[in-house]
């Protein structure tokens, strides 16, 4: 049984939704990310999860209980903020040991439990410090300790990595990782960040406007948008739009690509930047298909390379490994190839 | 040149405010050490005047009242205008703007019409004149002044400390205790010296709703002066500034008036 669950969750602030019937489960022990851009909801659903935020109507529930009626102290839930929140007039272990207290599990019991939490996130030698005295990534590492060392029913972090440096940032993901893993608790996170979703969760909500637009496993949300949204906000993709004709689609120009078998009833594709590539020769190949373009920009970022392509007078990006790319010009004529079973069929929306 | 002439300008103008705020205070000081009962000179140093006000038991008794009017008012004051803070801070409520908006006007209220206002108003209740009606108002006067001050403290603090205390399982006493009255008391310390000050530098409110058994020791002061001036009243006066100043320097320090340390 799912240990959270969101049903037909609506939201009005005024005359805008920032929820509109939005339902999504997490089961027991999961690891799950709501990403979404700003202004999408994922912020205000966390808030109706945690319950700072009244839903309008619509149902939670965390444990199988309905919450909807439960204040935020009493949903036995594991919060960890944006800006961390610690108490700044107490020390690292009475941060920590703030939501032992309120339970009232006694001296001993506290003592063992705080100084568990703080060896679990590597802080134990920094207990008496007060919040001011620590650096961004030890603050962030006390905000969790404290958030889920009453180990709640659920764990809420709301952009737990967002307020780090880049490098901290990498190094942060791998050890949420190995913590939620260790404690096996359910975790759900918010995130902008679509890598951030990717690496960390097992299972992704994306929100758009309100709305639950796909939710499934990284690798599937990935390789299998449901949407145009979806598929240019989860990294790189392209898209093809046009008339479905005799098991091809034709797009602006007159030009015709092949669709693979079974998706003829889409009218817009998506392939991802990488599944494309790029080369002077007309490439050869009875699967591959191909089509001119006019390459206007190659953008050099270490590994990985970039090419900006015109097709049509519309923009595509191919995304390849830089020792993969062949001799290009600045810019210039250039062939597009990809297998034809990469095109994915999309919503146009 | 004319940067360091300016510079040299700006000390000599402070020094002149200085002196038009503190002189007479001073004056006065000295000459409740004078052994002159008319002021003469030469200065010769003694303590009668302290000692005669030692013994002068209708001032000992009016400073007493007056005390204890200030800490009950302190008290009072800093506990409804610190919830009414919290309030403001914490809940949307209808008419919040209109409350929030009419409690700064009476500051600005002459303290003459207020103490009028009040007497008819306390003689309209039934109340009429006395100690609890004294209490009574400077209950009124200082609660503007503490919720200015608390409310000052409040807007730093972070909003989300409480919803972090929140989902930890804090009820809204605990979060208030453990988490946002810390955060806040300098302010609370600060609205609560206030509020004494007020209170017992009350003049105008305290003549117009004190009876004249029981009089606060700003009342006495008046009324002995008219009754002719002794030297004593300088004596006391010195305590009453000292007094005075002394909360009103600490009050600064804890809502940081005279700049951040």
């Amino acid at each position: 049984m799912a240990e959270v669950s969101v049903e037909n969750v609506t939201k009005t602030f005024g005359a805008t939704k920032a929820l509109d019937s939005v339902s999504m489960d997490f089961p027991n022990g999961g690891f799950f990310a709501l990403l979404g851009p700003s202004g999408s909801g994922k912020t205000t659903l966390l808030r109706v999860i945690a319950g700072f935020i009244l839903a309008d109507n619509g149902h939670i529930r965390i444990g199988g209980e309905p919450v909807e009626r439960v204040p935020v102290e009493r949903r036995d839930i594991g919060m960890m903020f944006q800006n961390y929140a610690l108490f700044p007039n107490m020390t690292v272990a009475d941060n920590v040991g703030f939501g032992l207290r309120v339970r009232k599990v006694g001296a001993a019991e506290e003592k063992r439990r705080i100084a568990e939490a703080l060896e679990l996130v590597q802080m134990g030698s920094l207990r008496d410090r007060k919040p001011h005295e620590l650096s961004g990534g030890q603050r962030q590492r006390v905000a969790l300790a404290r958030a889920f060392v009453t180990n709640p029913r659920v764990l809420l972090l709301d952009e737990p990595l967002s307020a780090l440096d880049k490098a901290l940032r990498v190094d942060m993901q791998i050890e949420l990782k190995r913590i939620q893993r260790e404690i096996g608790i359910t975790t759900i996170f918010v995130t902008h960040d679509q890598e951030e979703a990717l690496t960390l969760s097992d299972k992704i909500g994306i929100l758009r406007n309100g709305r639950m637009v796909q939710a499934g496993a990284p690798r599937d949300v990935y390789n299998a948008p449901d949407s145009v949204f979806i598929a240019e906000f989860l990294g790189d993709a392209n898209i093809f739009s046009g008339q479905v004709e005799g098991g091809a689609l034709r797009i602006a120009g007159g030009r015709a690509i092949r669709i693979p078998k079974g998706a003829e009833g889409a009218n817009t594709f998506a392939i991802r930047s990488e599944d494309m590539a790029i080369s002077l020769e007309e490439p050869t190949g009875d699967d591959t298909d191909r089509i001119r373009a006019d390459l206007v920009q190659r953008v050099f970022a270490g590994a990985m390379a970039t090419c900006i392509v015109e097709v049509e007078g519309r923009r595509m990006k191919i995304v390849a490994r830089e020792r993969d790319l062949p001799a290009l010009p600045d810019e210039g004529p250039v062939w597009l190839s990809w297998e034809t079973d990469r095109l994915k069929p999309v919503k146009d929306e | 040149m004319s940067g360091k002439w300016l510079a040299r300008a700006g000390k000599v103008w402070l020094v002149l405010i200085l002196i038009f705020l503190y002189a007479p205070i001073v004056i006065m000081g000295a000459m409740s050490f004078n052994a002159s009962p008319f002021y003469q000179l030469p200065f010769e140093f003694s303590l009668n005047w302290y000692a005669a006000l030692s013994e002068n038991d209708a001032i000992r008794t009016a400073a007493i009242r007056s005390v204890g009017i200030a800490l009950a008012t302190m008290v009072i004051a800093t506990a409804l205008g610190t919830a009414a803070s919290l309030a403001f801070f914490r809940y949307e409520f209808r008419g919040k703007f209109i409350l929030q908006t009419l409690l700064f006007p009476p500051i600005a209220i002459p303290w003459l019409i207020t103490g009028t206002a009040m007497l008819i108003f306390f003689f309209g209740i039934g109340l009429g004149r006395g100690t609890p009606s004294v209490l009574v108002g400077h209950v009124a006067l200082a609660l503007p002044y503490v919720i200015v001050v608390v409310s000052a403290r409040l807007a730093t603090f972070d909003r989300t400390l409480e919803e972090a205390a929140r989902s930890l399982g804090a009820g809204a006493w605990t979060v208030t205790r453990r988490v946002t009255l810390p955060w806040i008391m300098p302010g609370v310390v600060a609205g609560a010296l206030f509020a004494f000050a007020v209170s017992f530098d009350q003049f105008v409110v305290s003549y117009f709703l004190s009876e004249p058994g029981d009089a606060t020791l700003p009342v006495l002061i008046y009324t002995s002066i008219r009754k002719g001036f002794t030297p004593e009243i300088n004596a006391v006066s010195t305590i009453i500034i000292i007094i005075s100043m002394a909360v009103m320097l600490v009050a600064a320090r804890f809502s940081n008036f005279g700049g951040d340390r």
